[in-house]
């Protein structure tokens, strides 16, 4: 690692006046990506403003018809939080699935929605799920939070701080995971909320998670594996690497989806 | 340089860091607590897993200025008394381990797992373990040590 | 002392310390005035390198000294060495490039060593190697054994021809092609033995410590061998003498077989100690392990297996094309020779074998023995070849096997070896018990029900282990004996230190080589110290590498106790006053047969240190004895493996269901340990056939270079195993053992692809059978997938 200096903000606002007062500042969630990225020198941040011991940011919330998760919660009390697996079991699955219960015990939503890594899962709720990401600034819809692999909506100086899930009809997430990282390979989260019927991928997309608008049609007329079974997903735009072709990993796709959809029955 | 302050091993230590020290690194070069390993750069091998606030974490892949304030406990401050705690008596029974060097890691992922889960079974315990690497074993026995310790723990 | 004797799984005297955290690795010690060494690796697979400036390094923050090749040629230190000399079919010996400590004009693979930066933290070493600029002229690499051979192929070295070190060959060439010509089936197999990374969880490091006080250098490191490592760094590197060069090799996370070998990193903090007179740490991250350590395996191999109408075997030929890769590595050129070629019999009665090997240098890391190192690639091409066989001619590949078994002994084969003793029908009958065999298609049927398919593998493996007679070696090529040393020393209180030239990094010698003691003086477990790693503290040794500790290693413990029984009987005699045929020890105290009198262990042992009234001339003082064994013989351990796998068609994931290994080792000290050695090594096996697999792209840049992309084994890709033994007693050494610590990786990988290609129903797929390998040969395969 290159050296740095460490801030740790008492609250959003100091965190994001600290954010702005340079631009080669970052900010620090739990880190189970970035302390690795540091470590393989490839950032070289002026600060890390470390947002982790926010208080007003670790929460979770079930309001009305939806559930509002504080950014800096991490992942294994998503994965544990009884109102999570009451309205939400599929990501509650999700979260008990993200790395090693280590990485469990660090990891942030916000770190990983804020990250986008390809391979990441949240993504993929996120987008089925039509998640709202807010943040010091405004509120994203999850449709326009993700721009490629990543590569997101927020702007330089612009800290996430909470998710709002609405509450999904059915749902579920189902990975490959990559042999060797057990990142993502292909990961599917199918869901039909309040926003309709939606099938977003994570892990195989050159430009990070996205949505096979072909099953979604297919589920309006028939919520049932066999509905996806067929569907082929173009290998145009579908990572290739060491561990999977794109035409294997287009298929594990449709493979996913109808394993997903057979989990909701 | 930055002070740090924290609880390691039940007592409170201080010490001066950089931003970027890790918690593995004061730990091994400020307290001179060795036992907890570094066997990978990139977050999967696990051999730096310590409690910090009776979670397992990794850490190095933890600042040691985010440990600031925090409890943490290593493999040396497992046994209590002299007592051997029954994970680390568990992996001596059944051979849980070889050249030793994963071990304090597997260790503390064990004990880490076991507080949180009941009814441990051989599935569930190898899934939980997806974060340490042991090159040694073939898992076989440190599957068999952590389920002998659940039972001993949980009866 | 039955409790801690032969044949009980005494728990490890070493785990305390390791459960406790308080195991010592060479990282864990720091010298006073330590300084810290960052090695500045080569980026390119292959280029030459026009200047080094060092200016902007040399000044930056921390920075003590840095080293080039150039120093270290001015020095006059010479090259890293290896040991063992392949010669070539015309009678030549291999070809080789010098292979220095820092890249002098060249670099030859990516991690190459090109500076060592010394600075007062290990960060500002980092730090500094990146001011270095290097002028490289980047040239096209030669990468692959594919290709390396082809015309107008990137050169590795000028010395080396064509990229080849060597052509070996053994066995008999023309009885081969009469057999091939002759038989009524012929089975061809082109097969690939997957390059792997051994991944020792400890990853390399050494401390050098120069004393300008008293001019000794003190290496810790961390080594299987350590006083192979002084023989190397003085007799032929020339750090430093022999006498004052005292290399320490404390605990040991794991070796594998990658640290026998002698590195660059090492030798450079030695050397460069008495340079800077400060001490030097080098701790190796992961990334460059991945980069830098030995690698193993990575055979292209033709294979033709002749057999007669009824399925007798009459002969087998094979063309191997071995990856050197870019430097010949310490026991490099042995491996995929004399490793390799002379297990080619497998455990069957061959008339005829011949075997041809080109050791083919790339632009890759060294490669070198990785656990099993040959015996696999061996076991692989036989235990697949004879699957396709039986599957070809449309026998029973059990069935095939029996046709084929070796049954009397002492067997002399086609290759060089001559196998001691076994039974090779009784393992496999075990194993088939225990896999319930009978019950296969059963369950074959039950998982097409769940849309799964499954297969069921075999391999019936031997090897040669327990290395080596020295004389047999010597006429192979080596340049060292293969025996092993120990000495015996009751101290005067009857507590016994036994100083071995072995050396444990996982196999609990420390546990075993005590209970051999217990169980021949029948002292109490806590009273036996073994140590080792110390060319300080052991007198000599060859290490620990080759499953030799038990075979060779305890054989020599067993005859310095010989020695020491003996002598106290002596002592015994005279105190006792009676003739020494008469004095029997038993549970540690002397008697004398026919009579009460009993003398205990201690009593005679503090009468050895006060000698008072030995007779001048028969009895000397003190009680200590040392052996060095040399092996008449290598050892055959040998078994069954059988696996059955469940493979997902639609990802292609595979997952084993069943696991049976049977091997006979001979007399086992402690079971629980070999079961353990067994264990680790299917783990390796399995890797290696599903998981692991080490990839540079065309230009020569590792793909695999963490565990990002190398896929190690987890504890959920691992099922639980299904063990069993069967025992004929060696009779080559005294212990009457064989070995076990390569077994499992030995055996292990044709198992899990005969199963894979059974359930799958195709003839071949390459190792690792990723999900993704799987899934490609069910889509070319449409008759297979449905």
């Amino acid at each position: 690692m290159y050296a740095f200096e460490y801030h740790r903000a008492k609250n959003v606002a100091d965190a994001s006046a600290q954010l702005a007062d340079n631009e080669e500042n970052k900010i620090l969630a739990g880190g189970q990506t970035l302390i690795p990225t540091l470590k393989q020198r490839l950032a070289m941040p002026a600060a890390l403003i470390d947002i982790g011991a926010i208080a007003e940011l670790n929460f979770i919330r079930a309001e009305g018809d939806a559930i509002t998760i504080g950014a800096a919660t991490r992942h294994a009390d998503v994965a544990a939080s009884a109102d999570v697996r009451k309205h939400n079991p599929a990501l509650a699955h999700l979260a008990g699935e993200i790395g090693d219960p280590a990485v469990r015990h660090r990891g942030t939503i916000g770190g990983s929605l804020a990250n986008n890594d390809p391979a990441a899962d949240y993504p993929a709720a996120a987008l089925a799920l039509d998640a709202k990401i807010k943040t010091n600034k405004r509120l994203i819809e999850a449709d326009v939070f993700f721009k490629g692999m990543f590569e997101t909506a927020l702007e330089e100086d612009e800290i996430i701080t909470e998710i709002t899930f609405p509450h999904p009809k059915r749902a579920a997430y189902v990975k490959f995971p990559n042999p060797a990282s057990r990142y993502a390979m292909v990961g599917v989260f199918v869901a039909e909320g309040p926003a309709g019927i939606r099938v977003a991928v994570t892990g195989a997309g050159t430009d990070g998670v996205f949505r096979v608008s072909e099953m979604e049609e297919a589920l309006k007329k028939n919520w049932n594996p066999d509905a996806v079974a067929s569907i082929k997903v173009p290998a145009d735009n579908i990572l290739s690497d060491l561990h999977g072709a794109a035409d294997y990993r287009a298929h594990l796709i449709t493979v996913m989806a109808k394993r997903a959809i057979a989990a909701t029955l | 340089m930055s002070v740090v302050s924290m609880t390691v091993n039940g007592k409170p230590v201080t010490g001066e860091v950089e931003g970027r020290t890790l918690l593995v690194d004061f730990l091994r070069n400020n307290l001179s607590l060795t036992g907890t390993h570094v066997g990978c750069d990139t977050s999967q091998c696990g051999a730096c897993v310590v409690h910090m606030d009776g979670k397992a974490v990794k850490s190095c892949t933890t600042l040691a200025l985010q440990a600031e304030g925090a409890s943490v406990t290593t493999i040396e401050g497992l046994a209590k008394d002299g007592e051997l705690h029954p994970v680390q008596k568990a992996f001596k029974e059944n051979h849980g381990l070889q050249c030793g060097f994963c071990t304090p890691g597997m260790i503390m992922t064990a004990v880490d797992m076991i507080e949180r889960m009941p009814n441990l079974d051989e599935k569930t315990v190898r899934a939980e373990l997806e974060g340490n690497i042991c090159r040694c074993t073939g898992y076989h026995n440190i599957v068999k040590s952590v389920l002998a310790a659940a039972d001993e723990m949980q009866r | 002392m039955s409790e801690t004797g032969i044949g009980k799984s005494v728990r490890r005297k070493e785990d305390q310390r390791f459960i406790t955290g308080k195991g010592r690795y060479t990282d864990d010690i720091n010298r006073p005035g330590q300084t810290h060494a960052y090695f500045l690796r080569s980026p390119h697979a292959h280029a030459r390198i026009n200047s080094i400036d060092l200016t902007a390094a040399k000044a930056a923050p921390g920075v003590v000294e840095i080293f080039t090749g150039a120093d270290i040629e001015r020095d006059g230190l010479g090259g890293l060495i290896c040991g063992w000399t392949v010669h070539s079919k015309d009678g030549s010996p291999m070809k080789q490039g010098a292979h220095p400590i820092l890249a002098l004009d060249t670099v030859r693979y990516v991690g190459d060593h090109v500076a060592m930066i010394i600075a007062e933290t290990y960060l500002a070493a980092k730090s500094a190697a990146e001011l270095i600029d290097v002028d490289y002229e980047v040239l096209d690499a030669s990468p692959s054994v594919a290709t390396a051979q082809e015309a107008g192929a990137p050169q590795v070295h000028p010395e080396a021809p064509n990229n080849t070190s060597f052509d070996w060959e053994l066995g008999n060439k023309a009885e081969t092609e009469a057999a091939l010509k002759a038989a009524a089936h012929v089975i061809t197999l082109d097969l690939t033995n997957n390059r792997l990374i051994p991944n020792a969880m400890e990853p390399r490091a050494a401390i050098g410590d120069f004393d300008s006080g008293t001019g000794e250098y003190t290496l810790w490191t961390t080594s299987q061998n350590p006083h192979v490592a002084r023989l190397v760094l003085s007799a032929f590197v020339g750090v430093a003498p022999e006498h004052k060069l005292r290399v320490i090799a404390p605990d040991v996370g794991g070796g594998f077989g990658s640290k026998i070998f002698i590195y660059a990193e090492e030798t450079a903090c030695a050397w460069a100690s008495a340079k800077i007179k400060r001490p030097i740490k080098w701790v190796a991250d992961r990334s460059e392990a991945f980069l830098s350590d030995a690698h193993g395996r990575d055979h292209v191999s033709h294979a033709e297996l002749a057999l007669a109408a009824d399925g007798t075997f009459l002969g087998l030929r094979v063309k191997t094309k071995a990856n050197l890769g870019a430097y010949l590595s310490t026991f490099s050129a042995s491996v995929p020779t004399y490793l390799y070629g002379t297990l080619l019999s497998g455990q069957y009665n061959f008339p005829a074998v011949y075997v041809e090997v080109d050791g083919i240098f790339t632009h890759t890391a060294p490669v070198d023995a990785y656990r099993g190192a040959g015996r696999p690639e061996a076991t692989y091409l036989v235990e697949r070849i004879l699957e396709i066989a039986a599957r070809e001619i449309g026998m029973d590949p059990v069935e095939l096997r029996r046709k084929n078994f070796i049954r009397t002994f002492p067997h002399q084969t086609p290759v060089i070896m001559n196998y001691d003793i076994g039974d090779y029908d009784a393992a496999l009958d075990k194993a088939l018990d225990l896999v319930d065999y009978a019950g296969f298609p059963a369950r074959k049927a039950e998982a097409r029900a769940r849309g799964k398919r499954r297969g069921i593998g075999f391999s019936s493996y031997i090897e040669a282990c327990g290395l080596a007679p020295s004389a047999a070696v010597g006429s192979l090529g080596a340049g060292v004996g293969l025996w092993e040393s120990a000495e015996v020393q009751v101290a005067p209180t009857g507590k016994v230190e036994v100083f071995t030239g072995s050396h444990s990094h996982g196999q609990g010698h420390e546990t075993t080589f005590a209970q051999l003691v217990c169980e021949r003086l029948g002292v109490p477990f806590d009273d036996v110290e073994i140590i080792h790693g110390d060319t300080g503290r052991v007198q000599f040794g060859m290490g620990t590498y080759g499953s030799r500790s038990g075979a060779v290693g305890m054989s020599a413990i067993s005859q310095a106790l010989d020695k020491i029984e003996a002598k106290a009987k002596k002592i015994a005699a005279h105190l006792m006053e009676a003739a020494v045929e008469d004095i029997q020890l038993k549970d540690s105290v002397f008697t004398i047969a026919g009579t009460d009198k009993t003398l205990p262990w201690a009593e005679l042992s503090l009468a050895a240190y006060t000698a008072h009234g030995f007779p001048r001339g028969e009895i000397e003082p003190g009680l200590k004895e040392n052996a060095f064994y040399d092996p008449l013989n290598f050892t055959f351990p040998s078994g069954c493996h059988i696996c059955e796998v469940e493979i997902d068609p639609e990802t292609g994931t595979t997952k084993i269901a069943n696991f049976v290994a049977v091997d006979d080792f001979g007399i086992i000290i402690n079971p629980m340990i070999v079961e353990g050695q067994v264990h680790g090594g299917i783990a390796q096996g399995i890797g290696q056939a599903l998981l692991e697999g080490c990839h540079y792209d065309e230009t020569g840049q590792l793909i695999t270079g963490s565990f990002m992309d190398y896929c190690m084994p987890r504890a959920d890709d691992m099922p639980s195993f299904k063990l069993g033994f069967t025992k004929t007693d060696c009779p080559s050494n005294p212990m009457g053992m064989k070995g076990c610590g390569e077994a499992g990786a030995i055996a292990s990988p044709p198992a899990v692809i005969n199963a894979v290609t059974d359930a799958l129903g195709i003839r071949e797929i390459e190792m690792p059978a990723t999900p993704a390998r799987i899934w490609a040969a069910l889509a070319a395969n449409p008759i297979a997938a449905d």
